[in-house]
């Protein structure tokens, strides 16, 4: 694990210098967040600037308190940022929310447990006013693109907590939403289920072309997945490095193994260490 | 069947003692009688006897203790007196008989009934109200705590006095106090049930851009059955007591507060008993159905058998 990182194949981008290019889906300008405590103001996120563009698969990675699921989160209008700005689909973030823009997966399936697997993808549906027959014909498609065919009249606590993230991706999926923020979908997972679901959610990008962000704590996880790894750093949150992959977009699992995935996550690791050599 | 055993250990346990406990109970009102008779017993007089204790005279007049479970009317009346009441005045009495406690179980479960669908009804829309309005969370919850301290018993010929000055009597003003005891717990169930989805949950509506209707038919109303089935079978026990209680003070001539009034009056505890075990009974059955409606409701939820 020694390898010196090799700068020709990985660049840094310099975000905020970068100018915007036309297939720029969500992007960030300086962006801060302080939330106001009891304990005196805390700086979520400080001068975050990130562009991420139509088809990335964008992981951000850190750890806990660098602010990268509060900055999903503000993508996703669920917090208000205090400065700085933000447009997502070139619209404000709850612009875009109203719009439907994007499908969010929390760390818990979060699915009703009064419902069935079926019922409960249909529950965006039912918001969004599709029809009886569209709201069937997606409920049929995104079960079988998470492959849960056949389980769509079961109730969640009748299926493992794999199967239920992946029927809360489903749900996610089922309305034309362009971007799938998921904040550590898999986090709860144990290592087996989350390969799996790691392989299956490539398969899903690929087929669906939808610009992806995704929270996690794991680095392996996060080279595997992604076009682009934000590592931030906490204290205030802020973006330490951007790496851009060089990985091929076909990743069979052991692509794990190849030295470019080790040399990648490996400047993950010292950039998660230079960030946190502050205590 | 291991449980089985154990239910009816402590059913013939409770009967036991309370067979026990009909003998210092009644042994004096057997005694006097005896002394009436002609039979010796000791100490010979009432008068005497007055200040001797229970537990004594028994030791001493062994023979008198048969007598403490037949007496006519009895302090405390055995098991099988208030079971013989319970028999002649419901399966052996017509139904249109003053004195047949199916009739009088009917007129107080009428309003019993009534008066829980109007306590339930405000209970659920005070509830709605308070979680949906914060003026309402300050201003209505704390006159609903409010009005559970006062005692009902002193509330209830109020409440009948001020309806029949304004021409309603009969069935409402019982149904109002049943109302009054059986929205509280509906209230306060109702409002943590509608608070129970958590905010993750509020969130993913919200990437939904859904609004506030939605959020509460889809979410916070399907969340809150298990809390309101809780409180329902609380309000509809309170609303037998609040029928009840609302027969007592008007001397209502049907119902099972009436009977127990009338019990009261005579000296018939037998008759008060087996009124107060109709009453235990009933309420007994309706938080049954009422635990049988909500099994029914949660396994089409999908809630685990």
């Amino acid at each position: 694990m020694n390898m010196e990182p090799t700068t020709q194949a990985i660049r840094p981008e310099a975000a905020a210098s970068a100018p915007v290019p036309a297939n720029c889906v969500i992007e960030a300008r300086n962006l801060d967040l302080t939330f106001q405590t009891n304990d005196g103001p805390v700086h979520a996120l400080k001068d975050v600037s990130l562009e991420i563009n139509k088809g990335d698969f964008v992981s951000f990675i850190g750890p806990s308190g660098c602010g990268k699921t509060t900055f999903l989160r503000c993508i996703a209008a669920l917090e208000t940022p205090t400065g700085g700005s933000l447009s997502v689909n070139g619209m404000t973030p709850d612009e875009a929310r109203r719009n439907r823009a994007y499908g969010y997966v929390f760390q818990a399936a979060g699915l009703y447990p009064w419902r069935t697997i079926s019922k409960n993808i249909k529950l965006p549906l039912e918001i969004m006013g599709y029809s009886k027959a569209e709201q069937e014909k997606r409920v049929n498609q995104v079960l079988e693109l998470v492959e849960l065919s056949g389980f769509g009249g079961k109730f969640p606590w009748q299926l493992s907590g794999g199967m239920q993230q992946r029927a809360s991706i489903a749900r996610a999926l089922a309305f034309d939403a362009d971007i799938l923020l998921m904040d550590e979908p898999f986090g709860a997972l144990d290592e087996i289920v989350r390969d799996h679901l790691n392989e299956q959610l490539l398969k899903l990008w690929a087929r669906t072309n939808k610009t992806i962000g995704f929270v996690t704590h794991s680095i392996p996880e996060a080279v595997y997945l992604s076009t682009k790894i934000v590592v931030m750093s906490p204290r205030p949150g802020r973006i330490h490095d951007v790496i851009d992959s060089t990985l091929p977009k076909e990743r069979p699992l052991d692509i794990r193994d190849s030295p470019e995935f080790i040399e990648i996550a490996h400047r993950v690791r010292e950039g998660l260490r230079a960030g946190h050599g502050d205590d | 069947m291991k449980s089985l055993v154990a239910v009816l250990t402590v059913l013939a346990a409770i009967i036991a003692f309370w067979y026990a406990a009909c003998v210092p109970m009644n042994i004096k009102g057997v005694l006097d009688q005896a002394e009436r008779a002609g039979i010796e017993v000791t100490p010979a007089t009432a008068k005497e006897r007055r200040d001797r204790g229970e537990i004594g005279l028994v030791v001493n007049n062994t023979f008198a203790i048969g007598e403490t479970w037949v007496q006519e009317r009895p302090r405390l009346p055995a098991p099988h007196q208030v079971a013989v009441e319970l028999w002649e005045t419901t399966v052996e009495k017509k139904i249109t008989s003053k004195r047949s406690l199916i009739y009088h179980g009917q007129v107080t479960l009428s309003a019993t009934l009534l008066g829980f669908a109007i306590g339930t009804g405000l209970g659920i829309l005070l509830a709605v109200g308070i979680v949906h309005s914060r003026v309402m969370d300050m201003s209505v919850m704390p006159w609903a705590i409010v009005s559970q301290t006062i005692p009902i018993i002193a509330l209830a010929p109020m409440i009948i006095v001020v309806l029949y000055s304004i021409g309603v009597q009969g069935i409402i003003p019982k149904a109002v106090i049943s109302a009054y005891l059986s929205f509280f717990p509906v209230i306060v169930g109702m409002v943590k049930g509608l608070r129970a989805p958590d905010a993750m949950q509020l969130d993913l509506l919200k990437t939904y851009n859904a609004n506030t209707n939605q959020g509460f038919w889809k979410l916070r109303l399907p969340s809150s059955m298990p809390y309101l089935f809780a409180s329902l079978k609380i309000g509809i026990a309170a609303s037998l007591v609040g029928a009840i209680v609302g027969e007592l003070p008007t001397g209502a001539v049907a119902g099972l507060g009436a009977r127990l009034l009338a019990g009261s009056y005579y000296g018939q505890t037998v008759q008060i008993w087996s009124a107060l075990f109709a009453a235990a009974i009933l309420a007994a059955a309706l938080v049954a159905l009422l635990g049988l409606i909500e099994k029914l409701v949660l396994s089409r939820m999908g809630v685990r058998a």
